[in-house]
């Protein structure tokens, strides 16, 4: 061949690389781990990723106290224990500890409201990193908010640590409901809608054309069976994590092998039947009514 | 022509819309469906095995069904595409990674294949490529992408990014370790077609 390549032209962290990213983790499920024997459960079951930690979020609720970033030493012993990519959290706003988590070598950064928040005013500039960041999202303002500021992938907030999915559905049919009534509309009315969701208008455009989020949506806290994450699923989520729900369940690795198939097959209730038989107890749980304003953790974060 | 997307895990709409962008830039009747069940699959005229988690495609695979079939359908001629992970699984041999977590492979090309060869996220980038068979350059996205280590037999390398191979063709099977999905460039899959 005659013609002459470019290699000036190779480029790192773009937009699409890391939205990209997000893409291949369609239809997955990314679990919670907390060392590398779970992270080997998990990689085993079929999970897409996992989210190193040192305490999973019902650990947090239970024993109080500020939650950060997980110790480097964690991070690296489950980044060298498999071979799917390895996420981990920073807390709200702490984009030093962003920094650090970008060179461990993490393959995506979680800006999470399971951890105590950093800042009172700003969550993390995303833009500048290499590595994508994925953000929770209560509704579809604050889901475009964090796009806005750089994210890659968002999520549910759901309620982390409590094993019931109302608050992840919640979430979802905002968001969803919210893009639905954005169809149809002309400039100046999503204009109005922009700014009663503190939006910006050519996010609130694009998803007024696309019909979904510009980038890719999970479902996130509460998930505890087979049949939530096919809930998640059947509402439009493009995949699930799974924080407490496996590893505090009676038989991690069998649950966690039903849940990764009930997300292939979300549409399919025999293959969700099959898969849910005989999984043991799933997490004890918790009512949300029972928890206080400050004690549910979707209200960190804006 | 019927197009089949694996959808077990991994970027499906990406291919979905891509293959319908392609049909149209040929002019060409079709369709593109997602595939999950045998039945699907037995129906299609063409395959395509997308990116995603090569480890979680392979189990997946195996666990519904239709991990021989695909064999079988390659093995009689019938045009597949592998990205990324869908690479990974079309080579005999792969790398240290796929033996440490025990990843079948469907194994119908001759080429090794290493997963992650490029490292992690943070080292994925975008770069053209000069592919056998184009005129222009094509946008290469790369995303913890894999690397064709070796080819024997009837697999030809056709193309190579900073001396490495990333895309290769046995007969009526092609791999690429790039997203082609992820561009507006739909070449690879009007390749791909005209094999049908």
């Amino acid at each position: 061949m005659t013609f002459k390549l470019d290699l000036s032209g190779l480029r790192h962290g773009t937009e699409l690389v890391k939205r990209g990213f997000a893409k291949m983790q369609q239809g997955g499920v990314v679990m919670d781990v907390t060392n590398a024997e779970q992270a080997k459960i998990a990689e085993e079951a079929g999970a897409v990723a996992v989210m190193a930690l040192e305490r999973v979020p019902a650990d947090i609720r239970a024993q109080g106290g500020v939650a950060r970033m997980a110790d480097p030493v964690k991070v690296l012993e489950i980044m060298d224990s498999v071979t799917i990519p390895v996420m981990a959290k920073c807390r709200i706003g702490h984009f030093v500890e962003a920094q650090v988590l970008e060179s461990l070598g993490v393959d995506m950064i979680d800006e999470s409201e399971v951890l105590t928040p950093a800042d009172p005013f700003m969550h993390v500039v995303k833009q500048g990193f290499t590595v994508p960041f994925v953000c929770g999202a209560r509704d579809l303002g604050e889901a475009l908010r964090r796009i806005d500021e750089g994210a890659a992938m968002v999520r549910t907030k759901g309620e982390p640590g409590t094993g019931n999915i109302i608050e992840a559905v919640r979430h979802q049919r905002m968001i969803m409901g919210k893009v639905r009534e954005l169809k149809g509309k002309d400039d100046a009315e999503l204009a109005v809608i922009a700014r009663q969701i503190e939006a910006p208008f050519y996010l609130v455009k694009e998803v007024a054309g696309m019909q979904r989020l510009p980038v890719i949506n999970f479902a996130a806290g509460g998930v505890a069976t087979p049949a939530d994450a096919a809930l998640m699923m059947q509402l439009g989520s493009d995949g699930v994590f799974v924080g407490s729900g496996i590893f505090k369940s009676n038989d991690p690795e069998v649950r966690a092998k039903a849940i990764v198939e009930a997300v292939t097959h979300y549409d399919d209730p025999k293959v969700i039947a099959e898969v849910s038989r005989g999984l043991g107890e799933a997490m004890h749980g918790i009512e949300i009514s029972t928890l206080t304003k400050e004690q549910r953790m979707q209200e960190r974060g804006w | 022509m019927k197009v089949g997307v694996i959808s077990v895990q991994g970027a499906v709409p990406e291919h979905l819309h891509m293959s319908r962008v392609a049909l149209d830039a040929m002019g060409r009747k079709g369709e593109a469906i997602a595939v999950r069940r045998l039945d699907d699959l037995r129906s299609v005229d063409c395959l395509i095995i997308p990116g995603g988690e090569s480890t979680t495609i392979s189990k997946l695979l195996r666990k519904f069904g239709l991990f021989a079939d695909i064999v079988a359908m390659g093995m009689d001629g019938v045009p597949i595409m592998g990205t990324c992970a869908g690479c990974v699984l079309l080579a005999k041999k792969g790398g240290e990674q796929a033996e440490r977590t025990g990843t079948e492979l469907l194994g119908l090309m001759d080429m090794s294949v290493d997963r992650n060869a490029f490292g992690r996220q943070r080292e994925s980038f975008e770069a053209p490529l000069e592919i056998e068979g184009l005129n222009d350059p094509f946008p290469g996205v790369f995303i913890r992408a894999p690397m064709i280590t070796s080819a024997w037999g009837s697999c030809r390398v056709m193309c190579r990014h900073q001396g490495e191979a990333v895309m290769a063709r046995q007969d009526n099977v092609l791999a690429m370790s790039f997203h082609p999905e992820l561009t507006g460039d739909p070449r690879m899959h009007q390749m791909l077609f005209s094999l049908v």
